[in-house]
């Protein structure tokens, strides 16, 4: 019965791809604005679409590929592995690993840690708003380019220098966080998304025509990397001493992203360990209740414009402090480095790791910086193959490579 | 000025224009069960729901232990003592009933006191502590609900139709939890359709039509008033 089927099938999209190859590869432009035809070509190609389309319609109702594609999609019943938060030494080995990692690497394999890192940083404050909370922002990179223009900017105007930037920029993007907040304070779903694609696009819009204060497209000269007034560039630049000449070590660009990278790792780690702590407190639990249900929680005492704001500014502030990252180790900034894409491939880092799920999202941003770099090879074909695998991901696993773990309540009876 | 425990005086309340209330009045004592009966629509959630301010009340007094509340945000009087178990249970699914309950008793400084008593009144949350609440059957999600309330320690408990689309069976389990709740010197305020189970139990009772209160009477007097049996317990 199913060899009919398959036969129609066949046939059905056989004629689909003759309409479409016929203009596409049947008339082949010759010199003096001529045409020739080529007849063969389109209908071989539709051939070889419809013996595909055969074979697949058929196999695919055979009992055994029936079973597997019900396999498929029943997978999320089966038990799976869980990664256990009390594996204190699997952590310690992948903080040593992580420690080691960057004297392994070349400068281009640095460069994409450290971008993988910020990615995985930006990932964890999107997380808060999103997974957490579940207030869906669609202009987080505005949050990011603040804290890479409060470094870059703070350094031309008020010599601000790289550890000063950190907690400045916290505070400034966390300050904007709040400023998103308030209006949208009464928006759900959509309506939240539009806005906040919005707010990151005024963002974008402003640093690239406010032309007097931030270089609008030209961009911004990000101050060179200082730590104890020791300096990484081959000749000192801002009054500093070259870290190389006081070590009596030979000048090597490989220093500079050591060090960023060691800071930002620890930086990273470090806000894992409070996201963690976060989640069992009780802002934590209220932004998770929020999300489950705001009238219930008005009518538990919950005041749901500081637990929406604390979100806010809470993402926010992760956000700036990447933002700073990413200036330094970028040496300059300009506006094209925070368009909506930025925006889309964080949220995309955060639904694929698993909504609120930090391991997730850790593992989500590693791959999904990593994977544009392997795929270089196929430069031409990387957004698509980028695009088939979230949709795998998406048949596979709709919750995200890891999807939360609810965590025990230490009051327990 | 009331002195009363708990009272309404005048109320009205309104959907932006849409009128629900209607100088609504009502009385509560101490340790009272009282509650309160009405058909479909006739603005029995909107009441509790002004009571918790949304939608505020436009006219009329709410004063609890004497002082007036009418103006004060939502989560406040939540922390005045006063705890609302809302309708259709609203309890947070993705999170554990331990996380639910963790929730309730968030201002309390009695959580974990109080969490082995609500463990031990409801046994069923015990046996699924750590489970995710949408995975409870609806009767253990109203348990759920009625304990998460109790968690803030409140001095007055609002329900608001716990026997919503449950079996007959655990109506019953139910009212029997709620009667053992106010022998415990809980002060009740209920609101129910099911008026026969609501009587049974009630100290005083009131009746809602239209936003108006049309009747009121100790729960016995309202099971015997042949309007209130035609019109809310199905006999003749």
């Amino acid at each position: 019965m199913h060899l009919k089927h398959a036969l129609k099938d066949a046939l059905l999209v056989g004629v689909l791809a003759l309409l479409l190859f016929l203009p596409m590869t049947g008339i082949a432009l010759a010199e003096n604005y001529s045409f020739n035809a080529r007849l063969h070509v389109p209908f071989l190609l539709a051939g070889m679409v419809m013996l595909g389309r055969f074979i697949f319609s058929y196999a695919l109702h055979t009992y055994h590929s029936r079973q597997w594609v019900k396999r498929l999609i029943h997978r999320e019943d089966r038990p799976r592995f869980i990664l256990r938060p009390q594996r204190h030494w699997i952590l310690l080995i992948l903080f040593i690993f992580g420690l080691v990692l960057p004297f392994t690497l070349s400068n281009y394999g640095l460069n994409t840690a450290i971008l993988a890192l910020i990615y995985v940083l930006l990932g964890l404050g999107l997380n808060i708003v999103v997974g957490l909370a579940g207030l869906l922002d669609l202009g987080f990179v505005a949050f990011y380019a603040v804290g890479a223009y409060t470094f870059a900017l703070g350094g031309q105007y008020f010599g601000l220098g790289f550890w000063g930037a950190i907690p400045v920029a916290a505070a400034i993007a966390a300050l904007c966080g709040v400023l998103l907040g308030f209006p949208v304070l009464r928006l759900h779903g959509d309506y939240l998304a539009i806005v906040t694609l919005g707010f990151g696009e005024i963002i974008r819009l402003i640093l690239t025509n406010w032309i007097e204060v931030t270089g609008g497209p030209n961009g911004v000269q990000v101050p060179t990397l200082q730590v104890f007034g020791f300096e990484f560039t081959r000749i000192a630049k801002a009054g500093g001493v070259p870290i190389h000449e006081y070590l009596g070590v030979a000048y090597s660009t490989a220093y500079r992203y050591w060090f960023l990278y060691l800071v930002l790792f620890l930086v990273v780690c470090a806000m894992i360990f409070v996201l963690n702590r976060l989640r069992s407190l009780p802002i934590g639990r209220a932004w998770e209740a929020l999300r489950e249900d705001e009238i219930a929680c008005r009518s538990l005492g919950i005041n749901p414009v500081t637990v929406k704001l604390s979100a806010f500014s809470m993402g926010a502030m992760v956000g700036g402090v990447a933002g700073v990252f990413f200036a330094a180790q970028q040496g300059f900034i300009n506006p094209t480095s925070f368009t909506f894409f930025e925006s889309a491939l964080i949220l995309a880092i955060v639904v694929l790791g698993g909504m609120g799920s930090t391991l997730g999202v850790v593992l989500a941003a590693i791959v999904l910086t990593l994977l544009p770099e392997v795929l270089r090879e196929f430069s031409q074909y990387r957004i698509v193959l980028f695009g088939g695998l979230m949709v795998l991901m998406m048949v596979w696993r709709p919750r995200g490579f890891i999807s939360l773990q609810r965590r025990q309540f230490e009051g327990a009876a | 000025m009331d002195k009363s425990f708990f009272s309404l005086q005048e109320v009205e309340s309104s959907y932006g224009r849409l009128p629900v209330l209607h100088k609504v009045s009502l009385q509560v004592q101490q340790g009272e069960i009282v509650t309160l009966i009405g058909a479909n629509g006739a603005g029995k959630t909107s009441l509790l729901m002004t009571i918790f301010g949304n939608p505020r009340a436009t006219h009329g007094h709410i004063y609890w232990q004497g002082k007036d509340i009418a103006h004060l945000p939502t989560h406040h009087i939540a922390g005045l003592g006063i705890a609302l178990v809302p309708e259709g249970r609203r309890i947070f699914p993705a999170m554990t009933v331990a996380e639910n309950l963790a929730m309730g008793g968030r201002n309390s400084v009695y959580a974990s006191v109080d969490l082995e008593k609500i463990l031990e009144m409801f046994p069923r949350l015990k046996e699924r502590f750590k489970q995710r609440a949408g995975t409870l059957s609806g009767g253990e999600q109203q348990m759920l609900a009625i304990g998460r309330a109790l968690m803030s320690r409140p001095q007055l408990l609002l329900l608001d139709e716990p026997s919503l689309g449950l079996a007959p069976l655990i109506v019953k389990q139910l009212f029997e939890i709620l009667e053992e709740i106010a022998k415990q010197g809980m002060t009740i305020f209920l609101v129910e359709q099911n008026a026969n189970h609501a009587l049974k139990l009630a100290d005083r009772a009131y009746v809602l039509v239209n936003g108006q209160i049309e009747l009121s009477g100790t729960g016995a007097e309202l099971l015997d008033n042949p309007e209130v049996k035609r019109a809310y317990l199905g006999s003749l």
